[in-house]
């Protein structure tokens, strides 16, 4: 690598100019899906901090030994177990969730963000720093999904985290859940208003 | 030593899937009992839920051991046949002919005393799988409380058959019409059946949705005509 970034700058930097989901615009497909109730959205954030963090520490500790041409195949084992790792232990602690997130766990396989991560930084650097950028770019898909689940399920459902928040009465004199924020549709629009207001206030992202 | 010759790729490529494989089958067998557990208990929970009881989910088991006092398997005739009724694959035995299906049957004692019959249906949806459960008064007619769930149905559309909404829309029908077993359809709102059997209204916009539920009933509780009519006699 020609220039050294500081572990600080690995961790933090996608969270906001470098977020993986809202910048480089990847893993969009799993933001459509489970974002729909807030429990999910979280667990799934967590899934993906924690099979990412691994396979690039993995990655990073075989990555001298790993044969060039075959270092996808190698990078897709990895990931393919620690995600299968994950799933089964979500069956077997927080089935409920399980339900809820069903293929979407088994695709985190292919969500490009691990991907990206593995070619891009871990077959490149130690495993600390790898271990960190990790956490940093699970943490930023994490985020957004949140953020997503949080607006999706206040609005299409008035509950966040399966408790009431829209106060009985105002359904009582006419207010309607929006169930347009249920279908997925509404994930891409909500995800384009954070690109939009994140894009205000970082100008150097803003293409002409 | 050459990392790009051919047998080392193999080697390392065989080597890394040995210990991945490795790393799986232990996770699987070391969690696969506390698995079965979750997925027996979910069952259980979604039993009681037909008979509109919604415990805790540290509860569910002592629950069901609590209310569930019964469980057999009859056939198509009326008659008990040997069998476990929780371990039955209703999804399987939906696809055999009537006469040949083996139907769990679980009888539930209600706080009120009052006995309640709990039959499993399954069938499809638009997306995939749905399946639910229906409990009977002691007439072996009256729906006491239904219960479904989905696999995959469109939320807010076809995934509204497993809110309370639509099931305790099955409250009070009734599975015999005159004598005549004619189970409870789902028809689009304001439209009626052809036949004379009690009808709810579908969920709007789960057109296809709500016809498998109806569907999913018929196929399901037919073969039970039997063993309904015997209890209803009692």
């Amino acid at each position: 690598m020609a220039e050294k970034i500081s572990n600080k700058s690995v961790l933090l930097n996608p969270f906001s100019k470098n977020n993986p989901v809202i910048v480089q615009v990847l893993g969009i497909c799993s933001v459509l899906a489970v974002t729909a109730k807030l429990e999910p959205a979280i667990v799934m954030g967590i899934s993906v901090i924690a099979v990412l963090a691994f396979s690039n520490v993995i990655i990073s500790l075989i990555r001298s030994t790993i044969p060039t041409n075959i270092r996808i195949i190698v990078q897709l084992v990895v990931v393919a177990g620690l995600v299968v790792i994950v799933d089964q232990l979500l069956k077997a602690y927080t089935y409920d969730v399980s339900k809820q997130l069903s293929v979407f766990i088994g695709l985190i396989i292919t969500n490009c963000i691990l991907m990206g991560r593995l070619e891009a930084f871990a077959m490149a650097n130690k495993p600390w720093p790898s271990f960190l950028d990790g956490i940093g770019n699970g943490a930023g898909y994490a985020l957004i999904l949140i953020i997503v689940g949080f607006f999706r399920e206040l609005l299409g459902s008035g509950s966040l985290l399966g408790y009431q928040v829209v106060p009985q009465w105002c359904y009582e004199h006419g207010y309607v859940n929006n169930g347009l924020m249920i279908l997925p549709p509404m994930a891409l629009i909500v995800v384009a208003c954070i690109i939009w207001i994140h894009r205000l206030v970082n100008k150097d992202l803003q293409e002409d | 030593m050459n990392k790009q010759s051919n047998i080392y790729t193999t080697i390392y490529i065989i080597v890394l899937v040995l210990i991945v494989g490795t790393a799986l089958a232990v996770t699987s067998l070391s969690l696969r009992s506390r698995q079965q557990a979750n997925i027996d208990a979910d069952k259980m929970r979604q039993i009681l839920a037909a008979v509109h009881i919604t415990p805790d989910a540290s509860d569910v088991i002592a629950d069901f051991n609590k209310y569930i006092v019964a469980q057999k398997v009859v056939n198509a005739a009326g008659d008990t046949i040997p069998g476990d009724a929780f371990t039955i694959d209703v999804a399987a035995q939906v696809k055999l002919a009537d006469s040949e299906r083996s139907l769990p049957v679980y009888i539930c004692r209600l706080a009120d005393s009052d006995i309640k019959y709990i039959l499993p249906a399954y069938g499809a949806g638009l997306w995939g799988p749905i399946w639910g459960y229906v409990a009977l008064d002691s007439d072996g007619s009256t729906i006491y409380g239904a219960y479904f769930a989905h696999q995959g149905e469109t939320p807010g559309l076809g995934a509204e058959i497993e809110k309370p909404a639509f099931s305790d829309k099955f409250n009070g029908k009734h599975l015999f019409k005159d004598g005549e077993f004619l189970p409870v359809a789902v028809v689009k709102a304001g439209q009626r059946p052809a036949g004379n059997e009690d009808y709810v209204d579908g969920v709007s916009g789960g057109t296809i949705t709500s016809k498998g539920v109806s569907d999913m009933l018929s196929n399901s509780l037919k073969p039970y005509e039997s063993y309904l009519k015997n209890i209803s006699r009692k």
